[in-house]
């Protein structure tokens, strides 16, 4: 499990048949706060997304990590084409499908195909499942209308639902069963990619496994690249190669899953990892949990710096007045990104210095 | 924004409609064939020599822009025009005539507003009993009843029987209150029912069904956990939140209400603006249709004014918008 | 132990929710409800028999020997030239002051006003569902000049608008569906604008975006099916207020045109003869009320049978309601020592 020595920050590279899949550099999105009225005016903006880069390489699984509000949905949107982009560029293939029209990036929905949250939101209720799952082939018009079901049963087969269901409604499924309804859609394109944004959140812990099992087999056989999202830590350990953790509309970490879970540098990381649940009581017990103070600040109006200075228990002054880069801290792999002025050495104990900051 | 600054938007916004609506107006009816419209506005009866003379007076040779002009300039000093078929100006016509009508939107209105929302309030806190389920009968009987039938109604049930019987106080046609309080309320009060009826019903219903479900919300809940009265749970916080709905539909009926208004005075022979704008038509007295349009244009922009107002002193959330 | 090394091999489907019959649309569950509704099936036999009789007037007249244009001098008119009682000279509802044969006139009536109702509330649910969808979805300056155009048109005053259209125009049956038409839409509009906006921030609408559907697909396709239902309520509470609106602008005299039999001016003619043929006025009134209070009934039990959550919040009210509306005041006021804090109040 090599990973290619990956420049986030590419400066006008020529893209070519390599082998990432998808590239997003610098990407920024801002929702304008506007005043209502006849005559609105922008008083401000939500600072979703404040400059992202990644890659993802064919045929792996990035796992993008972050609180609420870290953008993590916004950005998955943007690189789906769901959302424009307010600046920054999403290469996919090779191609700038950055802000496309619709008709020109209608090619390019065939390949990237996105999986939702809520296995009740996510399927019209008033349409039959045949029809739901069939709606690719309906709108690209890959496959005539005749033969629309025969395949359409072979997709509800593969991920494990009954085709004779074809003519039942969304309300008849459970909740795991909606997911893969909503799985078999994204695949009937045999896409390249698929964002998965949270789609096990909502489901419960032991349907969870059996959908995650169902995405990787599918990744096997199709040779999928999946962008997945979620903030549950250990269901991301699980499916991905590669781990982002994004803070407030920024990349805080990047790296290969074991060196980014093994040794996190970045304090915002090593907080997040320690308040995952563990199953175990003992060692439940002998955690030390890393508590930051404060919320989450407002995306309107995000802190100067480094966005994770007024939380973090390593901040300094610097960490007020200089954004930190995202780049390879010392000692660290080439492929392991940190965003940090004081990143997290090895031994530290963060909960200490926590707990003495508050 | 205050309420002065939210009056003066809504004052404005309400001369640029009626700007509108009278150029609408002037266009629908001006701009066709200078004989056509000389011919309706001097009134049917109307001779060739009175037909050129009103080519005349009224400049109908001029292109359409200087017209246009000279009638927005006319309306601007509040002049509605002339009638050939009555001899009399327009706004004679009108202010003769206004009393009637205006007897009959001020009692209707007041009434209506009593007994809807009276009604509607008692059925939703008695929702289900004997009380709500004749009402809601009351209510849909109301509904599919046009006024004109419950005017017609009213006459053969109520007033031919009670003046066979040699009681008199009910009477059709118009007597204005200068006749005397109790000799004006036995000639409205038929007509005022009327009016109300239909009316009432709609609110009845709205209310009802809005404070039905505002009651079912948890706040009311808290306020009846605090041991609050009941009666100030619901007018204070029940009917107030109720309310919104209410007064901004009410914007939405003015126009249908003067529909009411027209047919009401024609059922009962109260010789009212509306009554005599539709028999124009059959004398096609044109003067007479125009001004009516106009007029009603402007109480229905008057009439939304004050509703916004209204739903302004309710709601604070509009004002800042 | 983290959820993910809980292995379930998933060789079989997850078990599904047990159902008898396969999959049971919403319509055939509102249709089941519908039907075990008394008042609501009996509606419906009453607008069934309206349109029966209407579709049969020429028979009818047939039938009895009496066109709907008729004058029967002789047999129809009294003495002093007023109408004859139901019953008399072989007239089942009498006749009205020209002598025709009331239930003749009732009839054909009937026609004109359910043709009216029906093609007008057709022509204004497709217009106002068209606009509606296009408002709601798309939202920004095409929304905001549209839904104040929707403003404006509901607010007009239609007496006014129809008295202007007919003085220039003239009254015809066009006129009156165009009018109607008019205002009609405009109500269906704004509710199916409302119920746009809100369906489109739904995740399916964001689904098929990203799977490349365009706006009009998504329209009819995705949002269409969830509109529905309120439409159709909607459409059959307007039909009533059609044959209403239409019967108005007759008996104004802006509409159907005599001799030809329209209830509103029917009832306008009849006016000056109250005092002496109660029926001239009381049958043609009724066949107005029936026929209005068929469809109000109808499109009530509709939305009571796609919506049955209304009737169970009541009912749970209702129980509830009871014991607390016994005396609330005991609790603030008269019970000795409870102290309440005075803010309370």
């Amino acid at each position: 499990m090599t990973h290619e020595a990956v420049d986030p920050v590419m400066t006008g590279a020529a893209p070519g048949g390599d082998d990432i899949l998808v590239r997003v550099e610098n990407l920024v999105k801002y929702f304008p706060v506007r005043t209502v009225g006849f005559i609105r005016r922008t008083v401000g903006n939500v600072q979703a997304v404040d400059g992202v880069s990644l890659t993802i390489p064919r045929g792996k699984t990035l796992g993008l990590v972050g609180e609420t509000g870290s953008g993590k949905s916004t950005l998955a949107r943007c690189v789906a084409g769901l959302l424009p982009a307010t600046s920054g560029k999403v290469i996919f293939d090779g191609h700038d499908i950055t802000n496309l029209s619709r008709a020109r990036m209608q090619p390019f929905r065939r390949e990237i195909q996105m999986i939702f949250q809520d296995p009740y939101g996510s399927l019209n209720p008033r349409r039959r499942v045949g029809a739901i799952i069939g709606d690719p082939f309906a709108i690209h018009k890959t496959v005539p209308a005749g033969e629309r079901k025969r395949k359409v049963q072979e997709l509800m087969e593969r991920v494990g639902l009954n085709p004779e269901h074809y003519n039942r409604f969304p309300a008849e499924f459970s909740g795991g069963q909606r997911q893969r309804i909503g799985v078999a859609r994204a695949l009937a394109l045999r896409p390249k990619l698929i964002i998965c944004d949270e789609p096990v959140s909502a489901l419960d812990v032991s349907i969870q496994a059996q959908v995650l099992n169902l995405l990787a087999d599918l990744q096997r056989d199709y040779e999928l690249t999946y962008l997945f999202i979620a903030h549950d830590l250990e269901v991301v350990r699980h499916v991905s190669d590669s781990v982002t953790v994004m803070y407030l509309g920024r990349v805080a970490e990047s790296g290969p899953k074991e060196l980014v879970y093994d040794s996190p540098r970045h304090p915002y990381t090593a907080a997040l990892l320690s308040a995952a649940p563990a199953a175990d009581p003992d060692a439940a017990a002998s955690r030390q949990r890393i508590i930051l103070t404060g919320d989450i600040p407002s995306p309107i109006d995000p802190p100067s710096g480094c966005r994770f200075h007024p939380r973090c228990p390593k901040a300094q002054e610097l960490c007020s007045q200089q954004d930190p880069p995202l780049e390879v801290k010392a000692g660290d792999a080439a492929t392991h990104l940190t965003a940090c002025h004081f990143p997290v050495e090895a031994g530290e104990n963060l909960a200490a210095e926590a707990a003495a900051r508050r | 924004m205050t309420i002065i600054r939210f009056l003066i938007r809504r004052i404005l916004t309400g001369l640029v409609v009626l700007w509108l609506v009278a150029s609408g107006t002037f266009f629908l009816f001006f701009a066709r064939p200078v004989a056509t419209v000389a011919r309706q506005l001097a009134g049917r009866e109307a001779t060739p020599a009175v037909i050129n003379q009103t080519i005349k007076d009224l400049g109908l040779n001029q292109p359409i822009g200087v017209q246009y002009w000279h009638f927005l300039d006319r309306l601007a000093h509040l002049n509605l025009g002339h009638s050939y078929f009555n001899q009399e100006s327009v706004n004679t016509i009108l202010k003769q005539d206004l009393p009637p009508t205006a007897s009959l939107v001020v009692g209707g209105t007041i009434l209506w507003l009593i007994v809807g929302l009276s009604i509607g309030i008692i059925s939703a806190t008695r929702a289900r009993s004997l009380f709500d389920r004749l009402s809601t009968v009351g209510v849909l009987i109301g509904l599919s009843m046009p006024p004109f039938v419950i005017g017609e109604f009213l006459l053969l049930i109520v007033f031919v029987p009670l003046n066979q019987h040699g009681f008199h106080w009910i009477q059709d046609q118009y007597a204005g209150p200068s006749q005397g309080i109790v000799t004006w309320a036995g000639h409205m009060i038929l007509p005022w029912i009327t009016l109300a009826a239909v009316q009432a019903a709609i609110y009845t219903r709205l209310m009802r069904g809005q404070l039905l479900s505002v009651l079912g919300e948890d706040y009311i809940r808290t306020a009846r956990a605090k041991g609050l009265s009941e009666r100030r749970v619901i007018f204070r916080h029940g009917v107030r939140s109720a309310l919104t709905p209410v007064v901004s539909q009410l914007g939405i009926d003015v126009g249908g209400f003067l529909g009411g208004v027209v047919v009401v005075e024609s059922v009962f022979g109260l010789g009212g603006i509306g009554q005599v704008a539709v028999q124009s038509i059959q004398t096609e007295d044109l003067p007479v249709i125009i001004g009516f349009v106009l007029v009603a244009a402007a109480f229905v922009v008057v009439a939304n004014i004050l509703v916004d107002l209204a739903y302004a002193l309710l709601d604070p959330r509009v004002r800042i918008s | 132990m983290s959820v993910t090394e809980i292995q379930f091999q998933a060789a079989a489907v997850e078990s599904a929710p047990v159902q008898a019959v396969e999959g049971r649309s919403q319509w055939q569950l509102t249709w089941r409800r519908l039907r075990s509704d008394k008042v609501a099936v009996a509606s419906m036999i009453v607008i069934l028999v309206m349109i029966a009789l209407a579709l049969a007037a020429p028979g009818i007249a047939a039938l009895v020997h009496h066109g709907p244009n008729q004058a029967f001098v002789n047999t129809g008119e009294n003495a002093v030239g007023n109408p004859v009682g139901p019953g008399t000279n072989g007239f089942w509802l009498g006749t009205d002051d020209t002598g025709r044969d009331l239930m003749v006139r009732i009839f054909y009536g009937a026609r004109i006003s359910l043709f009216v109702g029906l093609t007008t509330t057709a022509i204004a649910t497709v217009a106002g569902v068209t606009v509606g969808m296009i408002a709601g979805y798309f939202g920004g300056l095409v929304d905001t000049i549209l839904a104040r155009f929707i403003d404006a048109v509901l607010a007009f005053p239609y007496v006014v608008l129809a008295l202007a259209l007919v003085v220039v125009f003239g009254p015809s049956l066009t006129i009156i569906i165009a009018l109607i038409s008019f205002f009609a839409w405009a109500g269906i509009a704004r509710i199916v604008r409302g119920q746009t906006l809100s369906l489109k921030e739904k995740e399916y609408i964001e689904a098929a975006r990203s799977l490349g559907a365009g706006p009009f697909r998504i329209m009819f396709i995705d949002i269409l099916p969830n509109l529905l239902a309120p439409v159709l309520v909607l459409a059959t509470l307007y039909i009533p207020a059609a044959v209403v609106f239409e019967a108005t602008l007759s008996f104004l005299g802006l509409g159907v045109q005599p001799p030809t039999a329209s209830w509103g001016n029917i009832l306008s003619a009849a006016q000056p003869f109250y005092t002496v043929a109660w029926w001239y006025i009381v049958f043609p009134a009724l066949a107005l009320l029936i026929t209005t209070l068929a469809f109000n009934l109808l499109g009530d039990g509709i939305r009571d049978a796609m919506d049955p959550t209304t009737e169970r919040l009541l009912r749970a009210r209702k129980g509830a309601k009871r014991p607390r509306r016994a005396k609330p005041l005991v609790l603030t006021e008269e019970i000795p020592g409870a102290a309440l804090p005075p803010a309370a109040q």
